[in-house]
């Protein structure tokens, strides 16, 4: 079989320590494209990198080649928390959605890869339109239930923030899915405990998370988001609960920053962007593995 | 002038059960979800025959936008029921993003609309709703004029792959637009033919218009009386061809003067062929708890406002 450069990976047949390959180019990617527009957000970007590409490279059921819209026959994933689109837009290329030089094309005028994701301008891989906070969950259930009624059997997965949590909305689609039983779903939340303006702790605490989601009615996970190992184990038992009656979320600790020393520990790289110095750091830390767009 | 044989007194939201009714015998992707106003939204029928397609949300409208776009992931085709209060302003940005912007296949339908709610009072009359939708780019507004031509409009924007805003009402009112007149999604329908003044109404008010209409007749005034049953896309050819013949203009509607069918009416004179033009609406205030006729009168949306309106109109043609 001759590989193109839009080729899909085999998803499920990833090894793990191509996984962690492949992360490391991700995070190259995010650092060289919020550095390249100059504006967007690395920190959450990059500390999901080992979640989205535990997603697209081996958990997710699906055919880049055979995106559309509807998805049949193909798990789905809805980030909802569409600030973090440079992760999302490196995974998408990496797995064979589209051209991987288009990154380069982030943030910029008539380019597909929107400041936020969007279906606007036909990227292939976006089902919906994320950046005002605290829709995804409930877009996601509506996605479950029309495969429901559809009869198919695949899953639909979404990702949300920890500050996005304060949003009511969130909390409105949590009692619908469980009152539903909408049990084709995992949603997962992006755990790292800090938002724009400071640790999330301090902006506007979240209590027992774990205990609000199961008094909501939902199975509860939990796992460290930046251990690939962890990511794929736990989101196999996320998998394996899925079926039974209940919604499942899988709560993901994780580092804002992660892999990139100076950005770690802070949620000042929440939403700037590096400048050349910076990226230049950044990227000493993170060697080439696939090659750069 | 016509005479309007009115066949019954009927809700317009009882029209939207019957053709949601309809539509789920139609065809099996039609889906519709309520937010606790199953009863007052007349989808009792459908939530009964199909209960696998029919998702009661609770009191949580934000989180039915969203489901509802999502639901269109995999082809469905959902209509979403609530008061026109709670389907627009309370869920205005998960519109923005997760239908309009996202160009999602979500038919938002939307009943107690304007002053005709009644007694709940202005907490729940929306006078603003057709200008928030109208500035969504790519949403369809559609305001029908009574219960037979909302069951039409229900079957209609099925049809159309794209957001659409219906829009009706909850008092019983006349059912009267003749049944031979064809409905179509955007074609406005003339419904009296005049050569001194157009009259373009929506909604309950297009009974108004053709009342109004007749005491013009008995003043030797001949109005053109012409349901704008689709506020976007406007009907322009109608709105400039039947302007073209009158030299003025009326509109009507329930509806704050500001964002509705009268700034649709003037944006297409203003830029093609300006003439005088009269508005019939809520003067930028909010309404207030009454019976529906009263309402009408006091906030000067009773035929004698239409009949001064045009009389005001025909005057400044100069």
């Amino acid at each position: 079989m001759i590989m193109s450069e839009t080729a899909p990976v085999k998803a499920q047949d990833t090894p793990i320590d191509e996984l962690a390959r492949i992360c490391g180019q991700v995070r190259r990617d995010i650092v060289r494209m919020t550095h390249g527009a100059q504006s967007g957000h690395p920190g959450g970007s990059l500390g999901c990198t080992e979640f989205m590409v535990a997603l697209y490279f081996r958990i997710l059921q699906h055919d880049p080649a055979q995106w559309d819209m509807d998805g049949r026959g193909q798990d789905l994933f809805f980030l909802s928390n569409g600030h973090i689109s440079p992760v999302w837009y490196s995974v998408l290329a990496r797995s064979g959605y589209f051209p991987i030089k288009e990154l380069a094309t982030f943030r910029k005028l008539d380019s597909r890869l929107q400041g936020h994701p969007t279906t606007h301008e036909g990227l292939p891989g976006v089902r919906m339109a994320s950046g005002s906070l605290g829709q995804g969950l409930s877009v996601a259930i509506g996605a479950a239930l029309a495969k429901r009624l559809n009869g198919d059997d695949r899953l639909v997965y979404s990702l949300h923030g920890d500050g996005e949590l304060q949003e009511g909305q969130i909390w409105e689609a949590a009692m619908f899915a469980a009152a539903h039983k909408v049990e084709n779903l995992i949603a997962t939340v992006d755990w790292n405990g800090r938002q724009i303006d400071g640790d999330v702790d301090d902006v506007m605490p979240l209590g027992d998370l774990k205990a609000k989601w199961a008094s909501f009615g939902w199975d509860v996970l939990e796992m460290n988001g930046n251990d690939l190992a962890d990511v794929l184990r736990t989101m196999g038992n996320a998998h394996g609960r899925t079926g039974k009656g209940r919604p499942v979320v899988v709560l993901m600790h994780t580092e804002m920053g992660q892999g990139v020393d100076f950005m770690m520990g802070t949620h000042k790289w929440h939403g700037v962007a590096p400048n050349d110095e910076q990226a230049a750091r950044a990227l000493a830390q993170l060697p080439e593995t696939l090659g750069d767009y | 002038m016509p005479t309007f044989s009115v066949r019954a007194h009927k809700d317009t939201r009882s029209g939207f059960g019957a053709g949601l009714l309809a539509l789920g015998e139609a065809n099996n992707d039609v889906v519709a979800l309520c937010a606790d106003l199953t009863g007052s939204l007349k989808m009792d029928a459908f939530a009964q025959k199909f209960p696998d397609r029919f998702f009661q949300c609770g009191v949580a409208e934000a989180n039915m936008m969203g489901v509802a776009a999502g639901l269109t992931i995999g082809g469905k085709i959902p209509f979403t029921g609530t008061f026109a209060n709670f389907s627009t302003g309370r869920v205005y940005d998960q519109i923005r993003q997760s239908i309009a912007y996202a160009g999602k296949n979500v038919k938002i339908c939307a009943s107690h609309a304007g002053l005709t709610l009644g007694e709940d009072g202005a907490t729940h009359q929306i006078l603003e709703d057709i200008g928030l939708m109208r500035m969504l780019p790519g949403m369809t507004v559609v305001v029908p004029a009574d219960h037979d031509q909302t069951r039409q409009a229900t079957l209609a924007i099925a049809e159309i792959d794209g957001p659409v805003y219906l829009r009706f009402g909850r008092p019983k009112w006349p059912v009267f637009i003749p049944e031979d007149l064809p409905f179509t999604i955007g074609r406005a329908q003339t419904l009296v033919q005049g050569k001194d003044v157009s009259i373009f109404a929506c909604g309950h008010l297009v009974w108004q218009a053709v009342q109004a209409a007749e005491m013009l007749a008995q003043k030797g005034v001949h109005a053109e009386v012409i349901n704008m049953h689709t506020i976007k896309p406007l009907d322009v050819e109608v709105v400039l061809g039947s302007v073209g013949r009158t030299g003025c203009a009326v509109s009507c509607e329930e509806h704050n003067r500001y964002g509705g069918l009268g700034d649709s009416i003037a944006q297409v004179l203003a830029l093609h062929a300006p003439r005088p033009q009269e508005f019939v609406a809520v003067n930028d205030t909010f309404g207030e708890s009454g019976t529906p006729d009263q309402l009408l009168i006091k906030y000067g949306l009773a035929p004698s406002d239409i009949v001064s309106a045009a009389e005001r109109a025909i005057r400044r043609k100069g």
